[in-house]
């Protein structure tokens, strides 16, 4: 816990404390917030890197243990989870991309992975931390929007190398002039398809961002309600419901990051728009 | 809450990520997956071959068996044609037989009876002879007559 008190106490301070990142670089030191662009979110960055570093392990441990014949255990899941994500990348993607179905695959499993993050008690790394002298923690990359975003922009930056790569550079211009009001609305087109393209981004980015704050929000809410021993039941009860539920929450949030994705660089491969 | 550098720090961490995916586990699985796959449908094509192969060597072989059990008809209705064929030669052969020996024996008695007769004859003249021998013995000299005696006996 931190200098905030006691949740029960001071609910508001509590919720903003875990709420709050732990900064280093262009931080203010008071309210420890980031003062400009150039700060960093550690926690986020050593979130992600730890479940990066899982899925690097796993993905090359099981790279150099292929069984061509009977798979087993492990092998089976992945398999799974590749057939599962061709088969989206098979009904919504025209043509053939290389780096299609790995985008896909590491979006769905890293977004899945640090999703599932909002599934550890709440309490329990900030307060492995605070015992360690690290006074702010938050625990799940995807409650932060630089890490939504850092996705969206990646697959932005996808799209529209794409969209030039497939459709040329003029191409891709004549989609912006001509579309969809044909070409005596060109300014409004302009703006119209520059804010369809610009949605794309933003939108994943946000989706992602909302449901995962909102879910982190809701166990923080139920956490507080650890005031009186008589509470405690309820509070197991309806965290463990929100848990379960929540279950369902990161495995779609992340199934529809990845499907988007696909989507998005499906049209942007689409030659006739 | 704000966005800051963190962004930067992920979008290099998801670059990576993507391409160590892609390099260490996405396309080593996918080809294997790929080459189980060719080597499932191979798999099959290969028992569906095999059970192919198989029924027409058993219609093959239930077609050399007709074929053997036609033979086997065939050669044994030779045999027993030849068999007939061998005991009607057989009984034309004895029957043959049975008459060179009939017709050789037949000729022996001929012969003997000739030979008997002959023989009688002979003795009858013989017996003539004593008999004429005797009572000329009385009435002629044996000397005197003897050419004519010889003459008769050469008639004979």
């Amino acid at each position: 816990m931190s200098a905030e008190g006691t949740p029960a106490s001071n609910p508001v301070g509590y919720i903003q404390h875990h709420l709050q990142n732990l900064c280093a670089g262009n931080c203010d030191p008071v309210t420890h917030k980031a003062a400009g662009f150039w700060a960093f979110n550690l926690d986020t960055l050593f979130f992600g890197w730890v479940l990066a570093g899982l899925i690097m392990y796993f993905s090359y441990r099981l790279g150099k243990s292929l069984q061509s014949g009977t798979p087993t255990g492990f092998q089976n899941v992945i398999e799974a989870i590749v057939d599962f994500v061709n088969d989206q990348i098979k009904a919504v993607f025209p043509g053939s991309n290389p780096i299609i179905g790995p985008l896909a695959f590491t979006i769905f499993v890293w977004v899945f992975l640090m999703n599932a993050m909002d599934l550890v008690p709440v309490d329990l790394l900030p307060w492995v931390a605070s015992g360690i002298g690290v006074d702010y923690l938050k625990v799940v990359p995807t409650t932060d929007l630089s890490t939504t975003f850092a996705l969206a922009l990646s697959v932005f930056i996808l799209i529209i190398y794409y969209n030039i790569k497939v459709k040329g550079l003029w191409g891709y211009t004549k989609q912006f002039l001509f579309h969809p009001f044909g070409k005596f609305l060109i300014p409004v087109n302009v703006v119209m398809t520059a804010i369809e393209e610009v949605a794309k981004p933003v939108s994943l980015a946000l989706r992602l961002f909302g449901n995962m704050f909102a879910g982190e929000l809701l166990f923080l809410l139920i956490a507080l309600l650890s005031f009186g021993w008589y509470v405690l039941p309820v509070q197991v009860a309806l965290g463990s419901l929100w848990a379960i539920f929540h279950i369902l929450v990161i495995t779609l949030q992340a199934f529809i990051f990845m499907l988007l994705t696909v989507v998005f660089l499906g049209m942007a491969h689409a030659d006739d728009h | 809450m704000d966005i800051n550098a963190t962004l930067l720090g992920q979008m290099i961490t998801f670059a990576v990520l993507v391409w160590f995916v892609k390099r260490f586990l996405w396309g080593p699985l996918t080809q294997m997956m790929q080459d189980r796959q060719a080597r499932i449908a191979d798999g099959l094509a290969a028992a569906e071959r095999g059970q192919h192969e198989q029924e027409l060597a058993e219609k093959r072989a239930k077609e050399l068996l007709h074929q053997a059990k036609d033979q086997a008809a065939e050669i044994i209705a030779q045999g027993q044609k030849r068999s007939n064929e061998i005991i009607e030669e057989a009984k034309d052969q004895a029957r043959q037989e049975g008459d060179r020996l009939l017709a050789a024996a037949q000729a022996e008695i001929e012969q003997e009876a000739n030979r008997a007769r002959e023989q009688m004859r002979e003795q009858v003249i013989t017996l003539a002879m004593a008999g004429a021998e005797k009572i000329l013995a009385r009435e002629i000299d044996q000397e005197a007559h003897k050419g004519i005696l010889d003459e008769v006996a050469g008639q004979i």
